[in-house]
């Protein structure tokens, strides 16, 4: 996924949907939106990035999870079972992006991409509704995705990639 | 300036405005896992050593600490998870990257032997049973078994202990997202302490002079030994990155300053050495004050490691 950090302007609709789409309880989220204050006025800049789990390819919860609950699906999303997980938490403590939360009903829970949406074609929820359409997603591996196309011709970061994690939300900057 | 703000109100328990998901029971947990862990391994070394006659405290007594320890911790554990009717998925897979699943399967052999361990000096415990009569000759033969084959379960000890000492260094080590933790000394760190902790179990069970001097001299130079391993963790640290830094201001500087340096660096190891050179040297000092001190460092170093640790983040 990548998102375009010039064209959000913090609407927070992402996680709204997001809460809709997945039956997030009330007072949890899964996407959140985070705000950079640069500099002193009036020489101010902003940066706006809706943020959430970042499908890392070295995820290390996948990694610490003592049950594989913490999985890597096809094409590499990474979801937790419910049925499998113990709740120890181990993976909210391995994650640099504190992506994951404990779910009221006990188990771990974290942004999914989607899956169930993805899988029959559609777009996540957090990228349908965005309304500056900021959002850009796809399979990065295919140079035909939206999410390829726009990586081409503009710039772009990730969160903490000293922590080691190759994390895959690609913020354009 | 840069100020960086979560903008659409997040605030999920016990990760905003920081993580603090693990609580006193993980750092409980983790001392009694190092302490059991560590008489067990002195139990069975002096074991395998033949010297059972002369350091009957270590395999005897002390013993009996063990399986109560490993019993309370793996209750605190248990009532730890959030998902605790689960708890049974540890036991249908075995994840070789995950240093949690080796201490699942750890303990599972290390519990039971724990209380194997104590049952096979049941008759030394209670000499005027009758084993002969009634139910107790029906397990008189286990007991019997388990008392021959005492050396079978000191050779399974003494790898598992050490697996059982390590991991929970490895475990939080395993952790890049937190940079306190995120140290290859750790490991050998927590293992060090644990061993440290047993050693001071086993003086107060002591049962002779020679026995508590001998484990004083060894706790001597594990406390020795751990005190390198601080100084190298942190060395280690203050060459690091950046989050690397900063984790180490919180104990060097920083809000755990206080209560590192006081209680465990010095009440904990510090102290306790010199008054057990003072012993070795022939002064007479109360053998449970050095003791007592080192198993109180012990867990107040577990309590500052997870509560510090999880302050140490990357991002925010």
């Amino acid at each position: 996924m990548a998102i375009d950090t010039n064209k959000c302007v913090g609407c927070t609709d992402c996680v709204v949907a997001c809460q809709t789409e997945n039956n997030v309880p009330i007072g949890f989220c899964r996407d959140w939106i985070t705000e950079t204050v640069d500099g002193t006025y009036p020489n101010i800049e902003i940066e706006l990035r809706s943020e959430r789990c970042n499908h890392c390819d070295n995820a290390p919860c996948v990694r610490c999870c003592p049950t594989g609950a913490s999985q890597v699906a096809d094409g590499g999303i990474v979801i937790t079972v419910e049925d499998e997980c113990i709740g120890c938490g181990a993976c909210i403590e391995s994650c640099p992006y504190e992506a994951r939360y404990t779910h009221p009903e006990g188990y771990v829970d974290k942004c999914t991409f989607c899956l169930h949406r993805v899988k029959e074609g559609e777009l996540p929820a957090c990228v349908s509704v965005c309304p500056t359409k900021c959002m850009y997603f796809g399979d990065i591996d295919d140079p035909n995705s939206d999410v390829s196309k726009v990586m081409k011709f503009r710039k772009y970061k990730t969160l903490a990639p000293e922590a080691g994690t190759d994390p895959h939300i690609f913020y354009l900057i | 300036m840069k100020e960086e703000l979560i903008i659409s109100g997040r605030n999920l328990p016990h990760i905003d405005p920081h993580l603090n998901l693990w609580h006193w029971q993980i750092s409980l947990y983790l001392f009694l896992g190092g302490l059991a862990a560590g008489i067990l391994f002195f139990a069975a070394l002096v074991t395998l050593l033949g010297k059972e006659k002369e350091y009957e405290g270590a395999v005897k007594f002390a013993t009996l600490i063990p399986p109560i320890a490993l019993v309370i911790g793996l209750f605190v554990l248990i009532i730890d998870l959030s998902h605790m009717w689960y708890a049974w998925r540890l036991y249908v897979t075995f994840r070789i990257t995950s240093p949690m699943s080796w201490g699942a399967w750890t303990l599972m052999l290390v519990t039971p032997i724990s209380f194997l361990w104590v049952m096979s000096y049941m008759k030394e415990y209670f000499l005027y049973w009758r084993w002969k009569e009634g139910w107790l000759h029906k397990i008189e033969w286990v007991v019997d078994w388990l008392a021959n084959n005492r050396k079978l379960m000191a050779w399974i000890l003494i790898p598992s202990t050490i697996i059982l000492g390590i991991y929970t260094g490895i475990l939080l080590s395993a952790f890049n997202a937190r940079p306190l933790w995120n140290n290859s000394i750790l490991g050998i760190l927590f293992l060090t302490s644990g061993l440290s902790t047993g050693a001071a179990m086993i003086i107060l069970f002591g049962r002779s002079h020679k026995e508590r001097k001998l484990f004083s001299k060894i706790d001597l130079i594990l406390i020795g030994i751990e005190l390198f391993l601080i100084t190298h963790m942190f060395m280690g640290m203050l060459a690091g990155s950046q989050v690397q830094l900063e984790a180490s201001e919180l104990l060097l500087g920083g809000q755990f300053a206080v209560t590192f340096w006081v209680f465990v660096v010095i009440l904990g190891l510090v102290f306790p050495a010199i008054l057990e050179i003072f012993e070795l040297i022939g002064f007479r000092v109360p053998v449970y004050v050095p003791a007592l001190l080192v198993l109180m460092g012990g867990v107040v170093f577990r309590f500052v490691m997870i509560d510090a640790g999880q302050l140490t983040r990357f991002l925010y």
